[in-house]
């Protein structure tokens, strides 16, 4: 056999193996990348339940008559801005994920204050209605919390195997990009600790 | 001498590594239990009674209800506790999620009540609330334990029965063993005819045939002979709903 032949052979073999290590691992990431839309559809729906009691809060809370009209407004309209806040589901580039945490965080800080206000309100704290909307609030902020989770560990999946070898020759070509997680949160940004007991 | 002494450190290390991770959560009980006290509170009668309460409702509904007692949760919240250890034991089953874990820390005074995606309809927030206020909390006051989750386990299965029903067979699979030997036999008979096969020289494309009653053995596999009578956990998973409180 001459020398050319086995060279032909050798890039003959690469050739197959580097396809074959771009198909799997793009089935591969296919995967990851579904799993990556539908923890995302998790966390949407968390904030969405979250976004659905905002109503029921505030209704509970101005029947307290002489309750700040301010605190409750920043709450309406925070949620108002964090639910025009949409993200397209194809496009979870870090960008878009920040910029849909901001939003939301913003709501998170805005419940926060209302809750702390409420301590002025015992009589108020003490009723059947707001002891149900406190369990709802923190039950939705554990949702949104492990969602939050399950979405990063997900993106990470998913990250690692776009930049790694081969499929990093591949995953531009088709059209994988990196995805965008929740940043661990700072001070202000934190989900309102909703307990009362205190 | 000196690799020897490295590899020593290394796997002494590692062994440390693990047993660090293996302190977070505790393991999954063996045989497997639905009520699992690690703060010697509760007295043998008194769990015997819980878990035979509990199996039975597993049985007939395959929903299941585990009552976990640990002495704390350390530095993470109860709640992210509880989620972590519902999963990692996987109680309810894979297909419904169809698991509950009254979780109690007994030195911080705290209980949480995790409920599994399937049965976040039946058992909402509200009514997880309204149990912890009205059933345990009053015993647990007055220092009652064992009623505080007798009644409580009592309200959850209210609130949860008729939301599943046992599959059929649902209650077999702890036969101990017994779906196991089928599966066994075939392959015997299958491995007789094979090897006849062999003998006569056309033993070719039969090699196939040795994967089919490899499903019947599975079934058999991680089940349980232990005195209890529980099956074991099916993989269920938790998203956060429930609620908590103290005492």
């Amino acid at each position: 056999m001459s020398t050319r032949n086995i060279v032909l052979i050798v890039i003959g073999g690469l050739i197959l193996l580097l396809g074959g290590c771009g198909c799997s691992g793009y089935n591969g990431l296919v995967q990851m990348d579904q799993n990556v839309k539908g923890k995302w559809a998790n966390v949407e729906s968390d904030y969405q339940r979250r976004s659905d009691l905002i109503p029921n809060l505030v209704n509970t809370v101005k029947g307290a008559a002489d309750f700040e009209k301010s605190t409750l407004e920043a709450v309406v309209n925070a949620r108002a801005q964090a639910t025009q806040t949409k993200i397209d589901v194809t496009n979870l580039s870090p960008e878009k994920v920040a910029e849909f945490q901001k939003a939301q965080s913003q709501l998170s800080g805005a419940i926060g204050r209302l809750l702390v206000t409420m301590e002025k309100y015992p009589e108020l704290k003490a009723t059947d209605a707001f002891r149900d909307l406190q369990a709802q609030l923190e039950g939705t902020e554990n949702r949104i919390k492990v969602s939050r989770n399950d979405f990063n560990s997900a993106v990470q999946e998913y990250n690692t195997s776009v930049k790694k070898f081969p499929m990093v020759l591949f995953s531009g070509m088709f059209g994988f990009k990196e995805k965008g997680f929740f940043a661990a949160e700072a001070g202000a940004e934190k989900a309102p600790t909703v307990d009362f007991n205190k | 001498m000196m690799k020897r002494f490295l590899l020593l450190i290394l796997t002494l290390s590692f062994i440390s590594a693990s047993a660090q991770i293996e302190k977070e959560l505790p393991a999954k009980p063996v045989p497997p239990k639905l009520v699992v006290d690690f703060t010697n509170t509760l007295a043998d009668d008194q769990k015997a009674a819980l878990e035979q309460k509990l199996v039975t409702f597993d049985d007939s509904t395959s929903t299941q209800v585990a009552v976990v007692l640990v002495e704390t949760t350390g530095d993470r919240d109860i709640a992210d506790y509880a989620v972590a250890l519902g999963r990692a034991w996987g109680i309810g089953n894979k297909e419904f999620n169809n698991g509950v874990l009254l979780l109690i820390a007994k030195n911080d005074r705290k209980i949480w009540i995790a409920t599994g995606y399937g049965l976040e309809g039946a058992l909402p927030d509200i009514i997880a609330k309204n149990i912890i206020e009205n059933e345990i909390k009053p015993n647990f006051k007055g220092n009652d334990f064992y009623r505080g989750l007798d009644e409580g386990t009592d309200a959850i299965i209210a609130a949860t029965k008729g939301e599943y029903d046992a599959p059929v067979n649902y209650g077999r699979r702890r036969g101990s063993g017994k779906q196991g030997i089928p599966g066994i036999v075939v392959i015997i008979v299958v491995l007789i005819i094979l090897s006849i096969f062999r003998r006569r020289g056309g033993g070719g494309g039969a090699g196939g045939l040795l994967f089919f009653p490899m499903g019947g053995i599975g079934h058999g596999g991680g089940s349980s002979s232990g005195s209890s009578g529980f099956g074991g956990f099916g993989g269920g998973s938790f998203g956060g709903g429930g609620a908590g409180g103290d005492w």
